[in-house]
């Protein structure tokens, strides 16, 4: 008897009926909706046979572009969960004044602003950017695919576990109801005994090896597979964001791993790194998650400035200004995004000496920021701008980030974020830069590159009624935040006494109504877009009159991305080979060296999912089984010597001809 | 020059190379080595954390015992010519695949593996030990830093090893290869990478540990 409640303590851990959250309204609503739309969304594949397509040419794809477009389709999913729990926040904060208590309980009201930032930035913000770097950076350089292909699968599936988990914790369990960053010790297993805070370590530890490898994949494909003649002064500026960024993703992740690796000890070993007593020391988990946490930021938002530069040039139809420039201000910022990271905690008590340090450097770091806002405005100055989607985008970004950035200089000073530090102010700041800035950039990236991916534009009407409710969205949203702000109301609260106050509030939710009209608009801009594709289509591959490579191949680009590896001689590549009249080659074709798509990393990612779900429920005998399962798999896929195939010359021309074809029928 | 211009294919037979692609196959340089190197550089920053932790936490004994009290400076020198000498087998290795010869590389690669399972059964000792005298790593934050940092860099040789009998079975299979040069080559630069880590273990934690 005692040995059975052993097994099934080793079997199932803390997991139980209990775990089921059927006693709360909302979730359970929520669980029965996503599972018929899954159901639906399940039964719609069975009915249109599309299992074999899905998993040949999506699940076990290696090809850059679908892995591109699959991060792209994750984050926006996501967008969707985490919006709805911005909403419920909105309109609990809207409701609960004096006697109210709106209509989120503490507990679940924790949950759900922890959940909001995680899945914001890890699984919303993060796949995006990841997901346009890969489509485009390979396009870019003049490249066949990314450095490691079988790489880039595994890093798209572990991000997509991560994701997995987090849902998950939404309908077995509960979340973490720490805050974005757990801060210990109340994340510890003192105060925090529950499975949220493991549910937020492990989700992350997945996701962040996954970032971690694709960051390792794009900087080896930028450095080593560029396309001949193309220096790096001569590289696209998205690349060189992207280079940056992924320079940072490799230099920063490792710190988060090792933090969140040191947490999950203290709760699973007992170990006393960051408790109260027996010498731990809880500021040293602060320091470490923001030393990751700051480059982060500048992780989201660089490949945003490097979008905005492509449009800006793309649209005002000239050599984007201060090219140089504009790569040293991205370099700098890389190298500044080290040194401010103390300004998350300036309260912590540092002293003045170290406080004014880190309050310089953090001033500093806009003046390579000021410096490309002033080489795009220079850029548009005696252009010819056309107003397309991606450039509405890109001014409405100019706008709002430099109201966001204005208000981060403000929060540097010491002194102010003593008053401000951890109020609705730095609230509306980093929602200001991270909406206005990193948002934008994606979806304006999202429109620019669209006809690329999938040979038609989106549809410019509902784009633009998406684009004006984001943007005053966002201003309703945020402006009375920062006002609640100044008034020195603080972050996180589910409950306010004083009525005064509760206008704000309504008017940030009103706010936020505006946001989901604008997120609305885009899910129907998609759809009448993929309806209207035929009047969208683009035939020449090169929509826009862009002036990088990307452009110069077909909408969407053969599997290969170009026949033959162009050559490159000047900036804005493509714009020079069209200045020069360039003709695509019509035959001559030769045989193409493929790397082989294989479900091993899906297969591998699904195994870390495993182990992830049972060393959140302690779960130790199943643990123990996908953890070897899980090097097993490793070993057995190294085993695999044959991982590549040749596309044949005949089909190059076939696919060729075909694009020829194309083109002479439309001009 | 107008042919070269425009790119057209009629210069393929003929004189000028096009200007605007490359005709010939284009292989790009194999990254391997070079993502390999910055997957290295990634662990190392994991250690570096580790470190910064030791440093920060690593004089908090909480009243319990203290690293001049626990470490057994012999064992852990025997322990690091262990290792340091499994670097220099694993470089005799490396030799002999220069020369291309199968039988002497998978010797070396042996005795390195036996050198490194050495390692990991002192260590495994040492801990056990410590453990026993109630100086386990929930004792006192000194105790989990320095548990937590000998232990990664254990954790780390333990699967080199496993990758090294992986890699030896794949030499059985395939032989001398291009593909197991180069990840012999990059089991090399961990293997390496691993011996400069406990040099920096063994200074930090250990000699300046006993230290008063």
């Amino acid at each position: 008897m005692l040995d059975q409640t052993r097994l099934s303590a080793l079997l199932l851990g803390r997991l139980g009926w209990d775990a089921i959250p059927l006693h709360e309204p909302i979730l359970l609503g929520t669980f029965i909706g996503v599972a018929c739309g899954g159901l639906c969304i399940l039964a719609a594949i069975t009915y249109f046979h599309a299992w074999g397509t899905l998993w040949r040419d999506w699940i076990t794809s290696i090809d850059h572009k679908r892995i591109g477009i699959m991060y792209v389709v994750l984050g926006l999913v996501m967008l969707l969960r985490g919006f709805s729990d911005a909403i419920m926040m909105r309109a609990q904060q809207a409701m609960a004044f004096g006697d109210s208590r709106g209509f989120l309980p503490p507990h679940h009201y924790d949950q759900v602003f922890t959940a909001h930032g995680v899945i914001m930035i890890f699984f919303v913000a993060m796949p995006l950017v990841t997901g346009l770097m890969n489509f485009v950076v390979p396009l870019q350089i003049g490249a066949r695919d990314v450095a490691f292909p079988f790489l880039n699968n595994f890093s798209f599936w572990m991000t997509a576990v991560g994701a997995i988990l987090v849902m998950m914790s939404l309908f077995v369990g509960e979340f973490a109801r720490t805050g974005w960053l757990a801060y210990p010790p109340l994340s510890g297993i003192a105060f925090s005994p529950d499975v949220g805070v493991d549910y937020y370590i492990w989700s992350l530890q997945i996701a962040g090896v996954g970032t971690l490898l694709s960051g390792i994949n794009l900087i080896a494909t930028i450095v080593k597979m560029r396309a001949p003649g193309m220096t790096l002064m001569k590289m696209p500026i998205f690349t060189w964001t992207a280079l940056c960024t992924n320079v940072l993703i490799v230099a920063a992740f490792p710190v988060l791993t090792a933090v969140l690796a040191l947490l999950s000890l203290d709760r699973y070993a007992g170990t006393n790194f960051f408790t109260n007593e027996l010498g731990g020391n809880a500021m040293m988990y602060v320091n470490l998650i923001w030393i990751w946490g700051h480059p982060e930021v500048y992780i989201l938002i660089l490949p945003a400035f490097g979008v905005f530069s492509e449009i800006v040039s793309t649209f005002c139809g000239k050599r984007l200004f201060g090219y140089a420039s504009m790569v040293y201000a991205t370099v700098v910022i890389t190298i500044l995004s080290y040194l401010v990271w103390l300004h998350h905690f300036f309260t912590m008590g540092s002293g003045a000496s170290v406080n004014s340090f880190f309050g310089i450097t953090t001033m500093i770091i806009s003046i390579p920021t000021g410096a490309k806002i002033f080489n795009w405005l220079f850029t548009m100055y005696h252009g010819r701008i056309r107003f397309e989607l991606p450039m509405m985008w890109t001014v409405g970004f100019m706008f709002t980030f430099t109201i966001g950035g204005m208000t981060g200089v403000l929060l540097a000073v010491p002194p102010a974020d003593f008053a401000l530090h951890n109020s609705l102010f730095l609230v509306a700041h980093f929602h200001n830069v991270i909406i206005g800035g990193v948002l934008f950039g994606m979806l304006a990236g999202i429109n620019y590159w669209f006809p690329k991916a999938f040979g038609f534009k989106l549809d410019a009407f509902w784009g633009k009624c998406s684009f004006w409710f984001w943007l005053i969205g966002f201003w309703f949203a945020f402006a009375p935040l920062y006002v609640l702000g100044l008034m020195g109301i603080t972050r996180r609260l589910s409950h306010f006494d004083d009525p005064s106050l509760q206008i704000w509030f309504v008017i940030a939710a009103f706010g936020a109504a505006l946001i989901f009209l604008g997120i609305a608009c885009f899910i129907i801009q998609l759809v009448v877009s993929i309806r209207r594709r035929d009047q969208l289509r683009d035939t020449t591959g090169d929509p826009w009159d862009g002036r990088t490579l990307e452009w110069s191949t077909s909408s969407p680009p053969p599997v290969y991305n170009f026949a033959f590896t162009p050559i490159v001689h000047d900036n804005d590549t493509w714009a020079d080979m069209k200045k020069n009249h360039y003709a695509p080659p019509e035959q001559g074709f030769i045989a193409i060296h493929m790397p082989a798509n294989t479900g091993a990393g899906f297969v591998i990612a699904m195994l870390g999912a495993a182990f992830g779900f049972a060393m959140i429920w302690h779960m130790w005998l199943p643990a123990v089984a996908a953890f070897v399962a899980l090097l097993v798999a490793v070993i057995v896929h190294t085993f695999n010597y044959e991982r590549d195939y040749h596309l044949s010359a005949d089909e190059v021309t076939r696919i060729e001809h075909l694009r020829t074809a194309r083109l002479t029928a439309n001009v | 020059m107008s042919s070269s211009v425009t790119g057209s294919v009629g210069a393929v037979g003929g004189g000028d190379a096009p200007r605007y692609y490359s005709i010939e196959d284009h292989h790009p340089e194999n990254g391997t080595l070079l993502g390999f190197w910055l997957y290295l550089m990634s662990d190392c920053l994991v250690f570096a954390c580790l470190f910064a932790v030791y440093a920060v936490l690593g004089r908090n004994y909480a009243g319990g015992p203290t690293g001049a009290e626990l470490f057994d400076l012999p064992l852990v020198a025997v322990n690091t010519s262990l290792l340091l000498l499994s670097s220099i087998t694993y470089g005799f290795a490396m030799l002999a695949m220069q020369r291309n010869r199968l039988a002497p590389t998978q010797g070396w690669l042996a005795v390195t593996g036996l050198l490194g399972a050495g390692f990991i059964f002192l260590e495994l000792r040492e801990f056990a030990h410590l453990v026993q005298e109630g100086a386990g790593p929930q004792r006192s934050a000194f105790l989990s830093s320095f548990f937590t940092l000998v232990g990664t860099h254990g954790l780390h040789v333990t699967f080199g090893i496993l990758w090294l009998l992986t890699l030896m079975a794949q030499l059985g299979k395939h032989g001398l290869c291009a593909a197991n040069r180069r990840r012999l080559m990059c089991l090399s630069m961990f293997w390496h990478f691993l011996d400069v880590v406990w040099i920096a273990v063994f200074t930090v934690v250990y000699l300046l540990g006993v230290l008063p």
